[in-house]
């Protein structure tokens, strides 16, 4: 019989611990296939976080290697300019890791024009360890450590990141998607695949934001979860490029 | 001598870092061992080498991280208050078993503190420095030339046995000039199979990690780890005896402290008191073997520190606390003497009291 | 033989250099040597001050507390380090920069005015080094074949045109 449909050789074939209706299923796939595409999974380093997709070293072919929480860019920099010819690397962080203990590391990559890879799952919660207010929570939402919905007078207001490093002169490509639907689906992908090919092209730091859910800790179906991403945290964190250094220079 | 030429300590541990093969350095600006990075900053770039300066000294240790991951030979350096910046880093390598150079060119403390001398990051330097059960190899030059000779040797010990080693000195040997020769063969590396450098889709993917929920197989790591241990315990301790032959008191110190103790001891030798010198090498391997000796033979033990008595600790539980173990100290930047370490074995000997 | 020297001053007098160029002297004579810098914030424009030991033997504490010798080019050095100096040690003083005299007469002390004697020649910044020539004729250690040796290793490459204007004032140090 034919194979019509086949998971990704960048893909590892063991069962994923994420729960039921989770996006990073998804987006663990768009990152495999393009690497699968560009033929790059033998010189690929893949970076896991601190939180919910910790184990993604273990679903990803490619070496892995397992950061403290925060600090993936400080790590990819190291990987990155130990063999910058011949490494491609990657992290994969949430919004806790990369927006909140980890900011400075994203920033000054980003300043530094670093030549990685990020892919930025914003789900505005925290999910490994139950449904903590994160640097991305909406504004009034109900989180185990906002449970009153979160105060702006109290806790301030949410990071959005594309925007924020837009400012700097340093980031090469800056884009936020999401997995809504098919169609955000197709165009994350490509988001995801240049992001890469920046790399192999020595154009530097580009970064995905992928607006994705989190059922579990949204309290919510999985489906109802895409419509209330849709509803509250598209207008919030408008999809689209916020950076695009290369194109700029060639429409020039 | 003509091969020999004059470097401040920090440079030389520059120096010596790249004759052993390391070519990435990452650190964050910090008196007083900002020779070190300065150094690398100018050298780095010309040999192919990567010399960047880090966002925080937390960036800095995890770019090691990353260096390590790859099987790279790989440094930062800092001072007390980084070093304590760097010890979330400092476990996390040691939970992954990675190799690395760390250096700590040690200020006075607790908090900022201040930029002068201090051994005061002995505790941490020696026992683990970091969350969880584990150990750096942490060496105590007394020397421009050790300096050097050290920071080397730690290469090889951290490929040797896939961990940290520390050079623990303090403010004095970074700023100090002496003669140093920087002759070295570069040794062959150790094979790194473990290193994620990409599959080429040749073997199976690499994992560095330090995360194993499962707490049977992170008791099962540990235990191989402290067997580890216990191997470099029993191999590689260093240290130095200074007229110990017929002392009938010994002085325990280190660094910058061991060169001032032993002005004393010259003194103290030239008006008929017998007394000697251990100075460690390795603090941690500690040389227990050497104390438990001079517990059996002298009448006291005096240790000379840059602290409010650290090393003391691992001194009386060396010398099975047979002998009084005493202190002789100065604190928060200050040395002590050579005039106060006379008097402290004038002491010990029964005079001046 | 051990000879512990102190050099103190204004940061920017080249206290450090100064001190630099005595334990280069040594190292090439075979000695045993250490060069200890004052360091931090008061390097700049504050009291800079350094220790060199120049010795047969291994060299204990770099640290010095007597000194042999003792450079004071600034008035607050002067005062403060001159009742440290061991009986029979050398003291050379700027007298340009110190105006007082000390009262010791077990310690060998000669004031010259090097700054006067430096802006004269045209670069006041040698002033150490016009010190530096007088320390080395009053311990009758001057020899230029050797002065040259040395300051060809401690003036960087990139200066070297600067080697003839500091024998220069070493000179007018060893002539006063």
């Amino acid at each position: 019989m034919p194979v019509v449909f086949d998971k990704p050789h960048a893909l590892t074939d063991v069962p994923m611990h994420y729960c039921p209706g989770c996006t990073h299923g998804i987006v663990h796939r768009l990152v495999a296939e393009v690497i699968d595409e560009l033929g790059i999974e033998g010189k690929t380093i893949g970076i896991a976080p601190v939180g919910c997709s910790v184990f993604a070293y273990n679903y990803f072919n490619c070496d892995m290697i397992e950061a403290a929480h925060g600090r993936a860019p400080a790590v990819a920099t190291g990987v990155k300019r130990s063999d910058p010819e011949n490494h491609i690397v990657f992290t994969y962080q949430g919004d806790g890791d990369l927006a909140s203990i980890g900011m400075a590391e994203t920033v000054h990559a980003a300043a530094r024009n670093e030549n990685i890879t990020i892919i930025f799952i914003n789900n505005a919660i925290y999910g490994m360890t139950g449904g903590q207010m994160a640097p991305t929570s909406l504004p009034g939402q109900v989180t185990q450590t906002s449970p009153y919905g979160r105060d702006t007078n109290h806790c301030g207001f949410p990071i959005k990141v594309c925007e924020m490093l837009s400012e700097l002169d340093g980031p090469e490509y800056l884009e936020r998607v999401t997995v809504s639907n098919v169609k955000n689906i197709v165009k994350a992908k490509k988001a995801i695949k240049k992001a890469f090919q920046n790399q192999i092209d020595g154009k530097g730091f580009s970064l995905v934001e992928v607006v994705s859910t989190c059922p579990t800790n949204w309290g919510m179906t999985p489906q109802n979860a895409l419509k209330w991403l849709e509803e509250n945290m598209l207008p919030y964190y408008p999809l689209g490029v916020y950076k695009d250094r290369s194109a700029k220079e060639e429409t020039k | 001598m003509a091969d020999k030429i004059l470097m401040k300590g920090n440079e030389a541990i520059a120096e010596a870092a790249i004759k052993a093969g390391c070519m990435h350095y990452f650190g964050y600006p910090i008196t007083p061992q900002t020779e070190v990075a300065a150094y690398m900053a100018k050298k780095m770039p010309k040999i192919g080498g990567c010399f960047l300066q880090a966002e925080s000294e937390v960036a800095a240790i995890n770019m090691v991280y990353g260096v390590a991951c790859t099987g790279k030979r790989v440094m930062t350096s800092s001072s007390s208050p980084g070093i304590s910046l760097k010890s979330e880093g400092l476990s996390y390598l040691a939970g992954a078993d990675l190799p690395s150079l760390v250096v700590n060119v040690q200020r006075g403390g607790p908090g900022l503190g201040g930029i002068q001398p201090s051994q005061a990051d002995y505790f941490q330097a020696t026992k683990g420095g970091g969350h969880g059960d584990f150990k750096m190899i942490v060496l105590a030059p007394s020397s421009v030339q050790e300096m050097a000779d050290l920071t080397v040797k730690g290469f090889d010990l951290a490929d040797k046995y896939r961990m940290t080693a520390m050079i623990l000195a303090d403010g004095t040997m970074g700023q100090m000039m002496e003669p140093v020769s920087l002759d070295y063969e570069v040794k062959e590396t150790v094979d790194k199979p473990w290193a994620t450098t990409g599959t080429k889709l040749e073997r199976d993917h690499n994992i560095v990690t330090s995360l194993f929920l499962n707490p049977d197989e992170l008791e099962v790591l540990n235990f191989e780890r402290y067997d580890r241990y216990k191997y470099i315990e029993q191999n590689e301790v260093m240290y130095e005896e200074y007229l110990m032959d017929d002392a009938e008191i010994c002085i325990a110190a280190f660094g910058i402290a061991a060169r001032v103790a032993k002005n004393a001891i010259n003194e103290a030798r030239s008006q008929g008191i017998k007394v000697g010198l251990i100075r460690p090498i390795t603090l941690w391997p500690f040389p227990v073997a050497p104390f438990k000796k001079a517990a059996e033979k002298v009448k006291e033990i005096i240790s000379v520190e840059l602290s409010m008595g650290q090393m003391i600790e691992d001194v009386k539980l060396a010398s099975e606390c047979k002998v009084p173990v005493t202190l002789c100290n100065r604190t928060g930047g200050m040395i002590p003497s050579p005039e106060q370490v006379l008097e402290a074995i004038k002491k010990a000997n029964g005079g001046a009291k | 033989m051990t000879t512990q020297i102190l050099l103190s001053g204004f940061g920017g007098q080249g206290i450090l250099f100064t001190g630099k160029f005595l334990a280069y002297k040594g190292l090439l004579e075979d000695k045993n040597v250490s060069w200890l810098p004052s360091y931090g914030p008061e390097m700049r424009g504050g009291t800079a001050s350094c220790s060199v030991i120049i010795s047969d033997e291994e060299v204990g504490s770099p640290i010095i507390s007597e000194p042999d010798v003792l450079i004071a080019m600034n008035l607050p050095s002067f005062e403060k380090f001159v009742p440290t100096v061991k009986a029979g040690g050398i003291v050379i003083a700027d007298s340009s920069l110190i105006e007082t005299k000390t009262d010791r007469t077990d310690i060998d002390v000669h004031y010259i005015p090097a700054t006067s004697l430096a802006s004269e020649m045209g670069k006041q910044s040698l002033a150490n080094m016009v010190i530096l020539g007088k320390l080395l004729s009053v311990m009758k250690d001057f020899n230029e074949e050797n002065v040259k040796t040395v300051l060809a290793k401690v003036i960087p490459p990139k200066k070297a045109e600067m080697l003839e204007i500091n024998m220069q004032a070493m000179k007018l140090g060893t002539n006063y």
